[in-house]
């Protein structure tokens, strides 16, 4: 029986996994990521590509709002932002997806800190109204400034250009790979970031915002950081986005898709990476799976048609809304308990 | 009392014993139409534990956020003398501050309550430490060598303060004499020069005052923190302070050694004689 959990160096102390429990499960999650696109089909990689993608702007936002405490409603815009520059430097400039996705990311990170500006006088709903704006704003100026962005219309982006010169065609098992890469960074980057000093500050803000600055953190500058380094990730993701879906229009990053973000992370676990990480994939499995229940009661039952896409509306709410009444620490709460439990099994209680 | 070698340097004042560190001149501050503040002056001298007493609303905590920033007096200046400079409080950003070797608690606790006691300590060296967003998210190299290095000071800070028990735990599941004492912690890994603590043994049972009085005597006479605190509890005040400093209605009525202070009849008429009686008795 394990009584709890000591360490002998503060080095091995300090380690991210401590438990062989916990290296085992590192070591599946790891060789099943690597074997399922071997298995999967076409429709799964799909699901597999777009989970990965949420998981990168779930951290993203994350860092932002559930370890910073700075709510935002931009997520939507701040995806255009990377989907549409790494669109556009691919389609005007025939540049390389090695260079357009972190331009995107960069690209977003500005804009990202320069929204993040206002954060230095509001807080909470004021802040939350603020970044409502930066979303209108920036999906406004996607779809009037339409020499540059070609406005209303689809961008496509026809090129599949990996290194230069060298034409790749990039299909759903080639995209996983790429987009595993970078949400397995992204990933590994917020527990880093939040195992040092600068994630302590952003911690520190949310929980005591004076109290961190009178412990020498420059509020203001950290805050703005914290902006940057969330749609850093946002536009990863967005700039991803543009490439998979080769298609970008400005309906893709509504305030549905802020909400839809907000909603992932609070289902997940606000300030919980792997909180971060089951959000992302419960909020994309879901409704999969609604549809797939809803296409097969339809065909079973033809009327059915009509109401389906209600009901599904319905469930998708109802779902969100009970786990806020029973667990709203979210997923990561729920797996911590459990994993509790067993911890001490089979003395629990 | 136990003697800590620590590896961690605590003082962070280089001034000598003796020597004038702050020196707060008429300082006034106004709320609308409250004045909290009535032309405020008094100085602490390197190596002192000062203590500012007086009735409920006197302008003790205040005086406290004007030192620290958080306040801005519409009149007076603070000077802060450390490493040969001499710096204006009333126009430094709090962060700055700190920077320069001002620490604090605060009279309502304000840790970080989502954060373990280890990582409350770890807080406090931000401005000791170097790593940024982009190192910090490598975690290679330096980021990684200085996480481990502050680590143990932690460790030493912990073992300073007797917490080495709860030093996982998350400090909103701790009791509120704890707290208190994590508060300590933190501020005294900002290695301050000097360290202003805003009613730290309110609250506490007589054995949680007694630790705590210890604790700050140590950090006092050991490693020659300059202390200036704020407490209610007289038998305290005149027990651990080299100066007292007695605040009414925001205005200074009363500046001295305890046994000097406590015989002002202005100070005793403040207080209608009762806690000083006490206190005496
Ligand atoms: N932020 C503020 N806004 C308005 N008035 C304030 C503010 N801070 C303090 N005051 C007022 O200034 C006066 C002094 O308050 P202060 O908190 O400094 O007293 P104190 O001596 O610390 O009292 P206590 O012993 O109760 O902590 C009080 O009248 C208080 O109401
Ligand atoms: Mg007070």
């Amino acid at each position: 029986m394990q009584s709890g959990i000591f360490h002998s160096s503060y080095q091995k102390d300090m380690a991210l996994r401590h438990t062989p429990a916990q290296k085992v499960r590192l070591l599946l999650i790891i060789v099943f990521l690597l074997i399922f696109p071997f298995l999967a089909d076409n429709y799964y990689l799909t699901l597999a590509n777009q989970i990965g993608i949420a998981v990168i702007g779930a951290v993203g936002l994350n860092i932002l709002t559930g370890f910073t405490g700075q709510i935002s409603l931009g997520t939507g815009a701040f995806l255009a932002v990377g989907a549409y520059t790494a669109a556009l430097l691919a389609i005007r400039f025939n540049m390389p997806m090695w260079i357009t996705i972190p331009a995107g990311a960069l690209m977003t990170a500005l804009v990202g800190g320069l929204f993040g500006i206002p954060s230095l006088r509001l807080k909470g709903l004021y802040l939350a109204i603020a970044t409502l704006a930066a979303q209108v704003i920036i999906i406004w100026v996607v779809t009037h400034w339409d020499t540059v962005t070609g406005g209303v219309d689809a961008l496509f982006v026809k090129n599949y250009l990996w290194f230069d010169g060298q034409q790749v065609r990039f299909n759903e098992f080639k995209f996983y790979w790429i987009i595993m890469a970078v949400a397995v960074l992204v990933v590994m980057a917020a527990v880093n970031l939040f195992r040092t000093r600068p994630g302590r500050a952003f911690i520190a803000i949310r929980d005591q915002d004076i109290a961190a600055e009178v412990m020498g953190v420059n509020v203001f500058r950290y805050k703005v950081a914290a902006f940057a380094t969330s749609s850093f990730m946002i536009g990863l993701a967005g700039a991803l986005i543009a490439h998979w879906r080769q298609i970008v229009t400005w309906e893709r990053f509504t305030i549905e898709v802020s909400i839809l973000y907000l909603a992932m992370i609070i289902i997940g676990g606000l300030g919980s990476i792997s909180g971060s990480i089951y959000g992302a994939i419960f909020m994309t499995l879901l409704p999969a799976f609604l549809l797939n229940v809803g296409q097969s009661l339809g065909s079973a039952i033809p009327f059915m048609d009509r109401i389906i896409p209600f009901i599904q509306q319905a469930v998708f709410g109802i779902v969100i809304i009970v786990f806020l009444i029973f667990e709203p620490e979210g997923i990561a709460k729920m797996w911590r308990n459990i994993k509790d439990y067993f911890r001490l099994w089979p003395f629990s209680y | 009392m136990s003697t800590h070698v620590m590896e961690y340097q605590l003082n962070g004042s280089a001034l000598n014993p003796g020597d004038l560190q702050l020196e707060v001149e008429n300082v006034v501050l106004r709320f609308g139409g409250v004045t909290a503040l009535a032309g405020v002056s008094c100085q602490t001298r390197q190596g002192e534990i000062m203590a500012i007493i007086g009735p409920n609303g006197a302008g003790k905590t205040s005086l406290l956020n004007c030192i620290s920033g958080l306040y801005r007096p519409q009149r007076g200046s603070i000077r802060f003398y450390n490493d040969g400079q001499s710096y204006d409080l009333t126009r430094l950003a709090p962060y700055k501050i700190a920077a320069i070797g001002v620490a604090r608690s605060f009279q309502n606790i304000e840790l970080f309550k989502h954060m373990t006691v280890l990582d409350n300590i770890m807080s406090g060296f931000h401005v000791h430490m170097k790593t940024g967003v982009l190192s910090g998210a490598l975690y290679w190299g330096k980021a990684q060598q200085e996480e481990i290095k502050y680590r143990a000071y932690a460790e030493e800070i912990i073992d300073l303060l007797e917490i080495e028990s709860i030093r996982k735990q998350m400090v909103g599941s701790l009791s509120y004499g704890l707290q208190k004492r994590v508060e300590l912690a933190r501020a005294l890994a900002m290695r301050p020069a000097l360290l202003l603590l805003d009613e730290p043994m309110a609250g506490m049972n007589a054995e949680e005052k007694e630790d705590m009085a210890r604790f700050i005597l140590d950090v006092n006479e050991e490693h020659g923190v300059t202390i200036l605190l704020i407490e209610h509890d007289m038998g305290v005040v005149m027990d651990i302070s080299d100066r007292v400093v007695v605040l009414n209605f925001g205005e200074v009525i009363g500046d001295g050694r305890p046994d000097e202070v406590r015989e002002n009849p202005e100070v005793i008429e403040a207080y209608l004689g009762e806690e000083l009686a006490l206190s005496k008795g």
